[in-house]
């Protein structure tokens, strides 16, 4: 069962009309071929007329697309050799955040991420990817890690924020955070993040500090959600629409104002109706960011990430 | 209505209000009526209910550094309104709006001079300044402040106060917490202290990034703090807030802060803690 998007309308009508054709097809003779032809061919058109216009809000809900590729998706279609660590040996495991040793298209890495989850049992157990304080001191674990043993980390963003409940806040949600943007900063490895749903927040950027930040076509990264954004200064959270375009918090913008590297192209339609695609043209592209730091030592690395952050905005 | 009924409220110099120094004001603390005066001498803090009310820059230098001497340091200026953000109104009107209501460039103002005999670079927050949220201009000042102290080889002290980022700058404001970490790492690794003091209130990405990351965290008494604002998690869990509940002295409890310090005995707290953290001799009794 597909999930369509408001905005989707006409192909979901399209994509009906062939479905029914096709049910009738086995119990007439009538070649229906050509007819199924022209349909599909309709629907690619659509697609890519609706795909090339998306408005920021348009875009805040591909981002959010329940059937968008997720980091277990990603780690399985790229990885070989994951092996996921729990747990950040203060208190306990978060599975909003995944992450630990593998090799990405052989090559040793450290891979982490947030996890959404995909169906209701998942999503309660990943927390729809909202970490707690434990989650972001287990993506520090990692990095220490990773540096330890030399390896480059990719880190996969996708969460709506950090999560706000009176535990995450009593457990130190904010030093947490603070932290977790202080370890990758401080990193000696390469780090490449990708935003590839949702960037939501200091949830996003306490994984995201990275030396290459690459983003999906359509996903999104911000300081607020256009909800929260037009709940405090619209006094509305009707006015998202308005708050996501004023926010500039799609690829396309932050690539304009400097503050990403690279757009990683979807396929038409966006990832969710392509998952293996668009997997494999992100692989394709954190592969070459990572290639672009071979060879570079600690010091310069890390520098690197330092000089890019501190030019932002100048 | 006259013309100058009509045209007075769009006039901003005009709607700013001096508090004369004979008016009385309602104690946000225990309600009780301060004499503006009295309040004033008393350090802003409430003589009845010892309520710490918010305070700017000035009244700040004034209170922490030796003899209320010190010197402005002068901040970056940064691309106004780089997004051309426009909400019920305009973001250049709402920064026009907290120059005039303050008489700051920017929500964060950074000072050199003495603490307890000892040299420090100072920085802080102005909430009255657009609820001293972190856009550029603040990442930028919190940065040359901390610039300053790594040229001179100082510490670091910073009194924090925001609602968290300035939405108006999108993922630009966001940028602001790596990059301010950026140079609490170079403070680290040069081996200054960095000091926060978190005052009323501190939230979201502030929080969340240089308010979190000192050597020292010390709170002003009953100053909220946290990251995630109250309402969204009451939303989020649908349950009352506990009493107290990200207050300073919850914090304080819950190992985030090493303690809460009235306003009357911070500057003392501060010179002994930076004495001893730069290896000063010890002070004749």
């Amino acid at each position: 069962m597909i999930t369509y998007l408001e905005f989707e309308k006409p192909v979901a009508e399209l994509e009906t009309r062939i479905k029914e054709l096709k049910a009738s097809a086995g119990e007439g003779a009538v070649n229906i071929d050509a007819e199924v032809k022209k349909l599909e061919a309709k629907v690619e058109a659509q697609l890519k007329a609706i795909y090339a216009k998306l408005t920021p809000w348009q875009k805040t809900q591909v981002a959010r697309h329940p059937a968008r590729p997720h980091l277990k998706d990603i780690t399985a279609a790229l990885m070989t050799d994951f092996t996921p660590l729990a747990g950040d040996r203060k208190f306990g495991e978060d599975c909003a955040i995944i992450g630990g040793p593998g090799r990405f298209r052989g090559r040793p890495v450290m891979v982490m991420g947030h996890e959404k989850g995909s169906d209701t049992a998942s999503r309660l157990k990943h927390n729809f990817g909202m970490a707690k304080p434990e989650g972001y001191r287990k993506a520090v674990r990692l990095m220490e890690m990773a540096d330890r043993f030399g390896l480059p980390v990719i880190s996969f963003v996708d969460t709506s924020g950090a999560f706000p409940g009176i535990h995450a806040e009593e457990r130190g949600q904010a030093e947490a955070i603070a932290r977790s943007t202080e370890a990758c900063l401080k990193l000696g490895t390469p780090m490449v993040a990708a935003i590839v749903g949702e960037g939501g927040s200091g949830g996003a950027v306490a994984l995201a500090t990275a030396n290459r930040i690459i983003m999906l076509e359509h996903s999104v990264y911000a300081v607020i959600s256009p909800e929260g954004c037009a709940s405090i200064l619209w006094r509305t959270s009707d006015k998202a629409a308005d708050a996501a375009a004023a926010m500039k918090q799609t690829a396309q913008d932050l690539k304009a104002l400097n503050l990403i590297d690279v757009i990683v192209p979807e396929p038409v339609g966006g990832a969710h109706r392509s998952p293996q695609a668009a997997i494999k043209m992100l692989g394709d592209a954190v592969e070459t960011q990572l290639a672009t730091m071979d060879g570079m030592g600690t010091d310069a690395v890390r520098d690197d990430r330092r000089a890019k952050f501190l030019a932002m905005g100048r | 209505m006259s013309w100058l009924e009509r045209i007075r409220p769009a006039l901003s110099f005009l709607t700013k209000k001096e508090t004369p120094d004979n008016l009385w004001t309602k104690c946000r603390g225990c309600g009780q009526m301060n004499f503006h005066r009295e309040l004033v001498d008393n350090m802003n803090v409430c003589p009845r209910c010892e309520f710490h009310e918010r305070i700017g820059p000035k009244e700040r230098f004034q209170q922490i550094f030796d003899g209320g001497k010190y010197e402005r340091l002068g901040i970056p200026s940064v691309t106004e309104d780089p997004l051309k953000f426009r909400d019920q109104k305009k973001y250049t009107d709402r920064i026009k709006a907290a120059r005039g209501a303050t008489g700051e460039p920017e929500a964060f103002a950074v000072a050199e001079g003495q603490i307890g005999d000892i040299s420090a670079i100072v920085g802080v927050q102005n909430f009255a300044y657009m609820g001293g949220s972190m856009g550029m201009g603040v990442g930028e000042a919190f940065i040359a402040g901390a610039e300053a102290a790594l040229d001179s080889r100082v510490p670091y002290v910073v009194f924090t106060a925001a609602g968290g980022a300035r939405m108006q700058e999108g993922l630009l404001s966001l940028m602001q917490m790596p990059r301010a970490t950026v140079l609490t790492s170079l403070l680290r690794e040069a081996g200054l202290p960095y000091i926060v003091v978190i005052t009323d209130p501190t939230t979201g990405g502030v929080t969340a990034s240089y308010a979190m990351l000192g050597d020292v965290h010390i709170a002003e008494p009953g100053a909220l703090i946290g990251f995630a604002g109250q309402r969204v998690i009451e939303q989020t869990i649908r349950e009352k807030l506990p009493e107290g509940f990200q207050r300073a002295e919850y914090l304080h409890e819950h190992g985030m802060v090493d303690m809460v310090v009235h306003r009357k005995r911070l500057k003392a707290q501060l010179g002994s803690l930076l004495g001893v953290l730069t290896n000063a001799p010890a002070k004749a009794a």
